[in-house]
């Protein structure tokens, strides 16, 4: 296109500048779509409030170091008595080593929104790994691969999850790995049927035709088309890993030593905060993970919405 | 397509001729797909039956990966003799090579015989068998109670939906099933049981029974007990069934029969009751079974915090040791809920609606 022979291709690129890449026109559609999904995920005001909590949140558990410190969990060293009432001092109380609780549970954040982070992460990328492979390459390997999916999908996740936990040692990294080995068959199925729909269409037997391999179809055509689906199952799972994260520290499955919501939870109840009517104790954790699975929700089902306008009328 | 066509003659004779296949056997298009169905049916048996020794591999070999040595768990720290020592492995079998444990313990789970507690010391089905009837007392009543509210607010929601009652509806829900049920049980423990300022303690903290009761007091005294774990399980799990529910039913609601429905002139609410809910609610009873499996499995935290005497406390107590035969065999259980659930579904479902696996 560089050099004009005659009138017509002169005209064009006049119209068109003359240095548009391939690359470039691919940023500026994606840029497009970007705008038209804001413009549309905007419209849901259940979708704006869930995002408003989340950057809320996700801004606490940045800034921790500076707004509490990080010696909030430090027991031998802590500022007030153990189990002191709600005080201007301490706007949640104290916790039973005598911690300040609001600083405690701004510090769990942290834990709490990074291992439901990357647990998601974990369990959608399998998802899509199986359900990619699964849809492009047909015959032993799918029925292999939707046969251990299914076995996975029958698991009740919570259990297998929880004797996971309990047979691998006392980490993060195991809270995670057992979190994420255990949700991911519902997104494998998903990504299937929709690499299986994909891959009717003519685009994918041009590509073929050309002489595409498999690596090519799958990670230049199949993926970007299942990537809007994984986005909102994303969403939709960290919710539950975080419930998941929460359910597996009270049961003291998770790393004795780290400050999660879960753990706080775990640690009221060990103190006798039950039984004695410290209802504070209890409270701020459960808010919390109650807000944060809610926002990631709701914004999951926005985007599930936007994306899938067949949807529509049920939100 | 190519099953219709081909069995279209068997059904010309089977209606025309003398039934051939016993005397009760019903005739024409009933017995093709009386008999469809039927293999539909050993079909998700097979598959229900791969399901389950399935679990059982992974309930023997899973817990075969847990670092150390089983009988220091079991003597507790407390010094022991390597005769001792000996002694307490060759009673549970753990001197023999793996393979042969495991055909054992796969000989021995076909006979009901899931292995011996370390923890106390008696045999696991036993464990399982006395928990069993107090979590299905507690599963089958919170199960009841919250498909019913699912259903019912489900439908409202749906009837109505966009309008005020609606959005508070979802939103409620959407924010319980966001809710741990642990928190919200021990919320409930701290304000109705215990007692928050001027509220008195209006419940039991725990437990299933109060002890020394009889006869009808005792039945009032469990009920008493079943009220905040119900209350609990009811609250987290309703929310599921109702945006089931509510987005079947929308699915339904632009339908022209239904439109039919209200053009001959019937009520509004007959047309919901008569035509509209009846269609919705074939998804949702997938959902029903694959929940009531799950609540079963679902149930061990609320059992934990509220020391329900059922599975999941046992499982919770299990797991703190680690009792590991019991672990296993409460494992197998929770899963064979689960796979037993689901296998009804699928065996219930063409039964409801004809357009599905015939």
């Amino acid at each position: 296109m560089t050099t004009t022979e005659n009138g017509t291709t002169k005209q064009q690129a006049e119209q068109v500048p003359v240095a548009v890449r391939p690359r470039a026109l691919a940023w500026r559609r994606r840029r497009a779509s970007v705008a038209r999904f804001w413009r549309q995920y905007r419209t849901h005001r259940a979708g704006l409030f869930g995002l408003g909590a989340l950057l809320l949140f996700a801004l606490l558990a940045l800034t921790a170091p500076l707004l509490v410190g990080s010696d909030v969990d430090n027991v031998t060293d802590a500022p007030g008595g153990p189990l002191e009432e709600p005080s201007a001092e301490f706007p949640f109380g104290t916790d039973r080593f005598g911690r300040n609780l609001l600083g405690l549970v701004i510090w769990g954040a942290r834990v709490s929104l990074l291992v439901g982070l990357l647990a998601a992460v974990l369990s959608v990328a399998i998802g899509t790994l199986i359900g990619v492979t699964a849809g492009h390459f047909k015959g032993w390997y799918a029925t292999v691969m939707m046969r251990i999916t299914d076995w996975f999908l029958v698991m009740p996740t919570l259990v297998l999850a929880i004797a996971l936990a309990t047979v691998m040692p006392r980490s993060l990294l195991t809270i995670i790995v057992a979190i994420g080995v255990t949700t991911w068959p519902t997104t494998a199925r998903l990504v299937r049927a929709q690499t299986l729909a994909v891959e009717t269409r003519p685009y994918i037997e041009r590509a073929r035709a050309l002489g595409g391999g498999h690596w090519h179809i799958m990670s230049r055509h199949v993926l970007p088309n299942v990537m809007p689906l994984v986005l909102a199952q994303t969403t939709l799972i960290i919710s539950a890993a975080i419930l998941a994260e929460a359910t597996l520290a009270f049961l003291g499955l998770s790393d004795p030593s780290v400050v999660s919501w879960g753990a706080l939870l775990q640690d009221a109840r060990e103190a006798g905060a039950v039984s004695s009517g410290h209802w504070w104790y209890l409270v701020p954790p459960g808010v919390a993970i109650a807000v944060v699975a809610l926002a990631f929700t709701l914004c999951g089902r926005a985007v599930e919405q936007v994306l899938n306008p067949r949807l529509g009328v049920s939100r | 397509m190519t099953a219709d066509a081909a069995s279209a003659p068997v059904e010309k004779q089977g209606a025309a001729g003398p039934v051939t296949d016993g005397p009760a056997a019903p005739r024409g298009p009933r017995a093709r797909t009386t008999t469809a169905y039927l293999r539909y049916v050993a079909g998700k048996l097979a598959g229900a039956a791969v399901s389950l020794l399935a679990v059982l591999v992974t309930s023997f070999f899973l817990f075969r990966l847990i670092p150390g040595d089983p009988v220091k768990f079991m003597t507790g720290g407390r010094q022991v003799s390597a005769e001792q020592l000996a002694h307490y492995r060759e009673q549970f079998g753990l001197d023999l090579p793996l393979w042969q444990q495991f055909t054992d313990y796969c000989g021995k789970a076909l006979t009901g015989d899931l292995g011996t507690s370390y923890q106390f010391n008696a045999p696991v089905i036993d464990k399982i068998m006395e928990a069993l009837p107090n979590t299905l007392l507690l599963t089958g009543t919170a199960f009841v109670l919250y498909t019913l509210l699912g259903i019912f607010l489900g439908t409202r929601s749906a009837w109505r939906h966009g309008r005020l009652g609606d959005r508070l509806n979802t939103g409620l829900a959407l924010t319980l099933y966001s809710v741990p049920s642990f928190w919200l049980g021990l919320l409930l423990i701290v304000t109705l049981s215990v007692g928050v300022g001027p509220l008195p303690g209006l419940f039991p903290t725990g437990g299933m029974e109060s002890g020394g009761e009889e006869g009808f007091a005792y039945v009032l005294d469990v009920a008493h007990h079943l009220i905040l774990p119900v209350v609990t399980l009811v609250a987290v799990e309703y929310g599921q069934t109702l945006l089931v529910t509510r987005s079947a039913l929308l699915d339904e609601m632009g339908s022209d029969y239904l439109t039919t429905a209200r053009a001959k002139g019937l009520r509004d609410d007959l047309v919901r009751r008569r035509h509209a809910v009846p269609n919705a609610l074939l998804p949702t009873v997938t959902l029903i079974f694959i929940n009531l499996g799950r609540t079963v499995a679902g149930v061990i935290l609320v059992e934990t915090v509220f020391s329900w005497p059922g599975l999941g406390g046992l499982f919770y107590q299990a797991l703190s040791v680690p009792d590991l035969p019991l672990v296993q065999g409460l494992f197998f259980v929770f899963a064979a809920a689960v796979i037993v659930m689901n296998t009804l579904a699928d065996l219930i479902y063409p039964l409801l609606d004809p357009r599905v696996g015939r």
